[in-house]
């Protein structure tokens, strides 16, 4: 095998104000030809970073510090911003995360494509085309000649993936760098793609180095892997070699932190190496704020969320004609119960309406039909329909982003403090800061958190902090939309363990909603699988995973990425 | 993380990334100071200027029309000349320029709040509301500003007797500024509530029971003044212009009490007369301040909210 790129001892520093960052530290990595490398690591680990460099579209004010990149024998950190532009696209591809915005959406798909294969290869327009309908057949675009006249907006996701695979090809590069190439899209998408890419690197000889978060996927289709922690190289190898038996400390943590489809496991064995303040302190439950009981919630009045025949269509298109009105059906008669102290998990696509559903329980969309009940009493759906302004203390959410769950503008106090200000739970100021500190330590925050920012947290502690901002009414039902899908994995391993520890002793009923299969099978008694607004098959988390009934839920575990590990 | 515990809130605010990148940007440096030195000669005019022109026992009738100093025939004692009724130009400018940026302050606070209102109002609340108020906003942003400026200022003239026009001038012409500078506001908070109005905090806020008025001032409207302020600014700059211009057309501060326009008006009638100065220095000072305002407003917007270009 020939060796294609050479990154020697490479590092990278941001100088920011006062302070430098050191954002690549020492790399070393070498890929052959006809080879796919994940480059794994959490967010802030420097993958992209490095990505960037090899391409020079370092972002100001980064600059190399440090070792030498070196393509086919020359060292390209020394390249003019000429050359550079020379290399990219003819020697060296790009594939990025976002199809939607990667492309220029004012230009047909042809045309971009013959505009980047005249400019790589100096080709005639007649043969420009001609190559653009190869590239199109090779990348598994059905019927290439008439497509090259269609826009962006005409493709679907994968598809439009598929024309940006199809442009970094343009050139007939000698590598490829994939920079999260699969993470906009849904999973039966994803190993498509993926599939695709390694089709592409066996064929042309090309050399891929495949930036991701997700160990998923670099399971699928990688030869080699390289785990990167805090900007420095930790571990390479073989992908059996690093998921089945990972020497180095980190990458033991994040294989572990990996939800596993295979086996339901009580916890997830915790990492310490990665967020060193979130160490959980037991408190006394039964004499504590979250244990006394919310005075008026009837406890033995049935299941305690119960809907029936619920349906809400949303309008697309407006018009004043009743006719030429538009609709989606975003949930399409749904009938599902959940029993007290129960985790109910609604898993499914983008768009399947999953959410929707999570949001007319909580009172944020209203259903065209149907009836929803809690604790046994009916709510109507009008705003302030007293039964709903009952749940409100006992029904909370804990959202999908924790970047814009909370308002930036106020201190953290404020925000955990805000329901048991507005409902009047407690009997003074002094009784809500003390709940409220109680409460962060309770998600495992330092005592110095209540008096700062959001922003002053990370993605995890944010979380942490909205878990602790829902807990605060003394809620008997929590509805997690998505909680975890903005976290990386160890994180999400952590909030993960919060929650059951929560649900464990504080006997919350739990909506799960997630589109990870692995995740809900961590975390979920019962399973829900929904398609276009439709429940598909409503199973115990054993019967779903073990023996699915409905082809939709078997496709759905058939796409599942599996680390065949531990 | 670093202990903030000790640490005061000034201290804290001075260790704001965006005031870090204000101070440390020489542009906008500069701006800052020229807008606080004309903002600091307004307010201590009574104090700076060397003459009070509204007293009448100041005012020397024969020392009217004078050159600056420097020139032939100017007295040391009117460093920057005199106007036709024999007012020291400089004193009459200090006092000038402090009304206009009376004016225009007043006249960006009643747009801002009028603005902002109904902007947050529309965006939160959206449909027929959402509608009506954008759709008059549009009708009125047909118009030019000034002309409606002009037209609510005749108005308001209408309606008055006559002996009571130069005692009002001042507040028609800033709800004249003020009612035609609504629209931008209401655009532009109009659009970053919209943005707002779908992130997860507000979705928060509502699953705790927090009723629409609540939401809209706890959370959406600290999240919006970013924007506001840096539109501010920018009308600021604008409403001196248009006092000056509503000024200039005698529409505006009569010239008893004359603002810098009005100050303009009066030098351009005798600007062919080789009385250059009357109208050459208010003008210079208007300028420089108007300059130095829409810098201030640009650099702000850079810092403060880079999405509004």
């Amino acid at each position: 095998m020939t060796q294609l790129l050479d990154i020697r001892n490479l590092s990278i520093d941001f100088p920011m104000r006062g302070l430098v960052l050191n954002a690549v530290k020492g790399f070393n990595l070498q890929v052959n030809a006809g080879e796919i490398i994940g480059l794994v690591g959490e967010s802030g680990a420097g993958k992209s970073t490095v990505g960037n460099a090899i391409t020079g579209l370092l972002g100001k004010p980064g600059r190399i510090s440090r070792g030498e990149v070196i393509f086919q024998g020359e060292n390209i950190c020394d390249y003019t911003d000429e050359q550079m532009r020379k290399l990219r696209g003819r020697r060296i591809g790009m594939i990025f995360q976002d199809p939607q915005s990667s492309l220029n959406p004012l230009m047909t798909v042809g045309k971009q494509l013959v505009e980047t294969i005249q400019e790589c290869l100096g080709l005639r327009l007649k043969e420009a085309e001609a190559r653009a309908i190869e590239l199109l057949n090779d990348v598994g675009i059905p019927d290439p000649e008439s497509r090259l006249k269609s826009y962006p907006h005409q493709f679907s996701g994968g598809m439009r993936q598929r024309v940006v695979i199809a442009l970094a090809l343009a050139g007939d590069p000698e590598l490829i760098i994939a920079d999260e190439p699969t993470t906009a899209l849904d999973v039966s998408i994803q190993s498509q793609i993926l599939q695709l890419i390694r089709k592409i690197c066996d064929e042309r000889g090309v050399g891929v180095i495949m930036v991701t978060h997700d160990i998923g996927v670099v399971s699928e289709i990688a030869d080699r892997v390289a785990v990167m922690f805090r900007g420095e190289l930790v571990e390479v190898g073989g992908v059996d070699q690093v998921l089945r038996n990972p020497q180095h400390e980190y990458t033991q943590n994040l294989i572990v932190a990996v939800p596993s489809p295979d086996k339901r496991l009580h916890r997830f064995t915790c990492v310490d190496l990665i967020e060193g303040e979130a160490s959980q302190t037991k408190i006394d439950v039964q004499t504590h704020w979250l244990g006394k009981a919310n005075s008026d919630v009837v406890e033995d009045a049935g299941p305690a969320i119960e809907i029936k025949d619920m349906s809400l269509a949303f309008r697309l298109k407006n018009s004043v004609l009743k006719s030429q009105r538009t609709f989606v059906q975003a949930v399409d008669n749904v009938s599902f119960d959940i029993e007290q102290g129960e985790t109910f998990g609604l898993v499914g696509e983008s768009g399947s309406g999953k959410s929707t559903l999570a949001r007319i329980v909580a009172g944020l969309h209203t259903a065209d039909k149907g009836e929803l009940s809690i604790y046994g009493k009916k709510i109507g759906f009008k705003h302030n329909d007293p039964a709903r302004r009952h749940s409100r203390t006992f029904l909370q959410v804990v959202f999908q982003d924790p970047y814009s769950s909370m308002n930036s503008r106020m201190n953290i106090r404020d925000i955990v403090a805000e329901p048991m200000r507005f409902h009047n739970l407690t009997e003074n100021e002094a009784q809500t800061r003390q709940i409220v500190d109680d409460l962060l330590d309770h998600v495992g925050l330092g005592k110095t958190a209540a008096r700062r920012y959001p922003h002053e947290f990370s993605g995890g502690q944010r979380q942490r902090i909205a878990i602790a901002r829902a807990l605060a009414s003394r809620p008997k039902i929590l509805i997690c939309d998505e909680p975890t899908s903005a976290l990386d994995v160890s994180t999400q391993a952590q909030i993960l363990n919060l929650l059951r520890d929560l649900q464990d002793e504080l006997g919350l009923t739990m909506l799960f909603i997630s589109h990870d299969l692995p995740v809900v099978r961590q975390m979920c008694d019962r399973i829900a699988v929904m398609r276009h607004g439709k429940i598909c098959e409503i199973a115990s988390n054993e019967d779903l995973f073990e023996n699915p009934q409905h082809e939709y839920s078997q496709h759905l575990l058939k796409l599942m990425p599996n680390l065949g590990a531990s | 993380m670093i202990d903030t515990e000790k640490t005061s809130r000034l201290s804290r605010f001075l260790d704001n990334d965006m005031v870090w990148s204000f101070t440390h940007s020489p542009m906008a440096m500069a701006a800052g100071i020229a807008t606080l030195l004309f903002f600091c000669a307004a307010l201590f005019a009574p104090i700076i200027a060397p003459f009070n022109p509204f007293d009448p026992a100041q005012v020397m009738l024969w020392d009217g029309k004078l050159p600056p100093a420097w020139a032939d025939g100017g007295l040391p004692q009117y460093i920057l000349g005199t106007d036709d009724q024999g007012r020291d130009l400089l004193s009459t400018m200090l006092y000038g320029g402090r009304l206009s940026i009376l004016v225009g302050l007043a006249a960006v606070l009643l747009g801002m709040v009028l603005g902002t209102t109904l902007g947050v109002i529309s965006g939160f609340a959206g449909g027929l509301t959402d509608v009506i108020i954008m759709r008059i906003a549009d009708v009125q942003l047909t118009i030019p500003g000034i002309l409606t400026a002009i037209m609510i200022n005749g108005f308001g003239r209408a309606f008055l007797p006559i002996e009571y026009h130069n005692q009002f001038a001042i507040y028609f012409v800033i709800i004249a500024i003020g009612l035609s500078d609504w629209p931008q506001f209401a655009r532009v908070t109009r659009g970053a509530t919209m943005v707002e109005r779908n992130k997860e905090y507000v979705q928060a806020a509502r699953v705790i029971g927090l009723p629409n008025w609540l939401i809209i001032l706890r959370h959406v409207l600290p999240n919006v003044m970013r924007s506001v302020i840096v539109l501010s600014t920018l009308s600021f700059a604008i409403a001196i212009i248009s006092e000056a211009t509503l000024s200039f057309l005698g529409q505006g501060i009569p010239s008893t009490t004359p603002s810098l326009g009005t100050l303009i008006r009066v030098g351009n009638e005798y600007l062919f007369s080789g009385l250059w100065w009357i109208a050459f220095f208010p003008s210079l000072t208007l300028v420089l301040l108007v300059f130095s305002v829409n810098l201030l407003g640009d650099k702000l917007r850079d810092i403060l909210d880079p999405k509004l270009r």
